[in-house]
């Protein structure tokens, strides 16, 4: 609309130690350091994070729904990746 | 009230916050962008609460806000200052926050009955440091316009800045060399801003200590009537 | 799942429009759009929407936004004079969340590829609305109390419903804003039940605040049911859970033992227990005057919007400074941040 516009970015807050950062929303700041400030103030207000990544929602590349089939679908029949596949002796431990 | 406590130090550093905290929170629903709005009400909240903490220590914190005339605050004059455009709250919290964070950096290292609060306060104020200090970057450093207006709001409150360093009765740190603390870093925010410091006198013949001794500016009486008035409406009644 | 890259989505999809295929594939879309509906799947901002749900959404969205920010005024106006330290800082903590509430929202409309200057130049020239509630005045003190326990009260009947609904961030969005939003209706009940029990004055403030603020109240809940003009699509597509008047008896039944713990009336002498429907009987709503506050004739439209006006223009200054330093300082949007 105007050159006030503030890009977008995608705000990211890791909730406590130990946990990995998970997508919380976005916000607009001019720059990266008021991003983050930002980020603090709107998402961490009542004590949710103590570590916060934002990234420019542009520089973001996603996958395509389109695309759902081809790229998801494979996964799904390999139940050979997954535990519950093999068959153990009940009583067999630490396994 | 506790007999340790030093009364006046208490009322000038409670009546500080108070009065920061409430001119902030006149920004409520006109700040120039919404998260701005989020980010001057957290500074404002952290205020309020050391208020809180500090008027308590000395009697009733609803009384003293509320029930005290005008000439027994102890605020300094640079907090009571209008808001003005958004230039002048951004200088205003670069001067003071850079002061409070240098005076409860200081109070929590010294065993004393400000301790407790500073060693939680100065964390605070230190986001609202760098919070001033990147909006003057951005201002100072920004269009024409905003160079302009930061330019101006640094020089109108630049008389107000000498006041904080007037020792405060039972207030054990080096006043001196809090005062060169704080010109240097300022003097270093406001050159990587593009602005210049300063150079008239940090205080006027009204401004020399007389928010510390109850003496203030006439927006004050104005903004104490707004605050007190519902309070005093209906006397003695809780809320 | 990334909300990235909005626009580059709706852009793919009218190219997928415009080719020849475009009638075939919409089908087939529509389908899987309306099969994921039904499954209580949620719809995420990537995958093909029909463009009326998009457009209602961003409708709905848009306004539920804008009346977080409209709303602040009507509460704001009392921060520099709230009676109490302790009143004060609750009030002001509010005010801050409606804020972020709005910010939220917004960012849930622009995952549909409308841009937030655009919302709220839209929101400043009138061609999309807030909630009619807030252009009603808060006269004193006690107005910030109702406004809390009847105005939150009804926008969380409201709200509870939508952090299911079927499109992924704004049922994500509520769901924080609910969560938010506990402490506001408590708050205000508790700031009116302490006047009702403070002094005569403080009582028939409280009583005053309520006789105001009690039929507005169940406006919000929009139009009678036969009524209203986008409730049945938008029951269809899991936007909404329940009829307008379904949520306000909810309301009513609510808040009228609420009421009685305050030890204030409600202004409404048919308010009265039906045993047979298991729900309270109400008198009928005015609704001339819903509608007339809604086409601008309330007591504050226009000081609403001039005032959000004015904040937006006066601003104006220092969003294209932080701009211009960015533009200069070669930040914008690459600056690296720290884990």
């Amino acid at each position: 609309m105007t050159n006030t516009d503030w890009p977008l970015w995608e705000v990211f807050v890791r909730s406590r130690r130990g946990l990995s950062h998970t997508h919380a929303g976005s916000l607009h700041a001019p720059d990266a350091e008021l991003a983050l400030r930002n980020a603090r103030d709107l998402y961490t207000r009542r004590g949710e994070g103590v570590s916060i990544w934002v990234v420019p929602s542009s520089a973001i590349t996603a996958s395509s729904p389109d695309e759902k089939d081809p790229f998801f679908e494979p996964a799904a029949d390999k139940p050979y990746r997954h535990p519950t596949f093999y068959d153990i002796p009940e009583g067999v431990k630490h396994l | 009230m506790t007999a340790t406590v030093h009364t006046s130090a208490a009322l000038a550093l409670g009546d500080d916050a108070l009065v920061l905290s409430h001119r902030l929170g006149e920004w409520a629903g006109l700040a120039p962008v919404l998260e701005e709005e989020v980010a001057l009400a957290n500074i404002a909240l952290d205020l309020l609460g050391q208020a809180r903490v500090l008027l308590s220590m000395v009697g009733n914190e609803d009384e003293l806000a509320y029930l005290r005339e005008e000439r027994a605050f102890r605020n300094l004059q640079l907090v009571e200052q209008p808001n003005g455009d958004f230039a002048h709250t951004i200088a205003r919290q670069l001067y003071f926050s850079t002061y409070q964070r240098l005076l409860y950096g200081r109070l929590a290292e010294v065993q004393g009955e400000f301790a407790g609060l500073a060693a939680k306060a100065v964390k605070e104020v230190a986001y609202h440091q760098d919070h001033a200090e990147q909006w003057t970057l951005r201002l100072g450093d920004g269009t024409d316009l905003s160079h302009e207006r930061m330019s101006r709001a640094c020089e109108s409150l630049w008389r107000f800045t000498g006041e904080m360093f007037l020792p405060l009765e039972g207030v054990d740190v080096d006043w001196t060399g809090m005062k060169d603390a704080w010109l240097e870093s300022v003097s270093d925010v406001l050159h990587r801003a593009t602005l210049e410091v300063p150079q008239g006198p940090q205080s006027g013949a009204w401004t020399a200590g007389a928010g510390r001794q109850g003496l203030h500016t006439e927006s004050f009486g104005r903004m104490l009537a707004e605050m007190q008035h519902l309070h005093r409406s209906h006397p003695g009644a809780t809320w | 799942m990334v909300e990235g890259d909005r626009m580059a989505t709706a852009a793919a999809h009218r190219t997928a429009h415009a080719d020849g295929a475009a009638q075939e594939d919409t089908s087939a879309f529509q389908a899987a759009f309306d099969a994921a509906v039904a499954a209580e799947e949620r719809i995420e901002p990537r995958d093909w929407m029909p463009d009326a749900y998009r457009a209602t959404l961003v409708r709905q969205i848009a306004q539920h936004a804008h009346s977080e920010i409209i709303g602040m005024q009507p509460e704001a106006n009392w921060i520099t004079r709230a009676p109490s330290l302790r009143r004060k800082a609750i009030l002001m903590a509010k005010v801050q969340d409606e804020a972020g509430h709005g910010l939220y929202l917004y960012s849930a409309a622009e995952t549909l590829g409308t841009g937030r200057d655009e919302l709220l130049d839209k929101l400043h020239t009138g061609r999309q609305k807030y909630s009619s509630i807030f252009n009603y005045p808060t006269l004193t003190w006690a107005d910030v109390g109702a406004i809390g326990w009847l105005v939150d009260g009804a926008a969380i009947t409201n709200q509870v419903p939508l952090c299911r609904c079927s499109y992924g961030p704004y049922a994500r969005a509520m769901v924080r804003i609910c969560k938010e939003e506990s402490f506001h209706q408590r708050q205000g009940y508790e700031l009116l039940l302490s006047l009702s029990r403070g002094t005569a004055e403080q009582h028939a403030m409280a009583q005053d605040a309520v006789d105001r603020w009690w039929w507005p109240s169940l406006m919000m809940f929009g139009p009678p049911d036969d009524e209203s003009a986008h409730s049945a699509q938008s029951m269809a597509w899991k936007i909404k859970r329940h009829s307008n008047d379904e949520l306000r008896q909810r309301f009513v039944d609510i808040c009228v033992p609420q009421a009685e713990s305050l030890g204030l009336t409600l202004p409404d002498p048919a308010l009265v227990w039906n045993e047979e429907r298991g729900h309270h009987d109400f008198g009928p709503i005015d609704w001339t005057e819903f509608h007339d506050v809604l086409k601008g004739n309330g007591p504050c439209n226009d000081q609403r919007i001039a005032r959000r006006r004015q904040a937006h223009d006066e601003g104006a200054w220092v969003r294209e400074a932080a701009a211009a330093h960015a533009a200069k300082h070669g930040n914008a949007g690459t600056g690296a941040t720290h884990a």
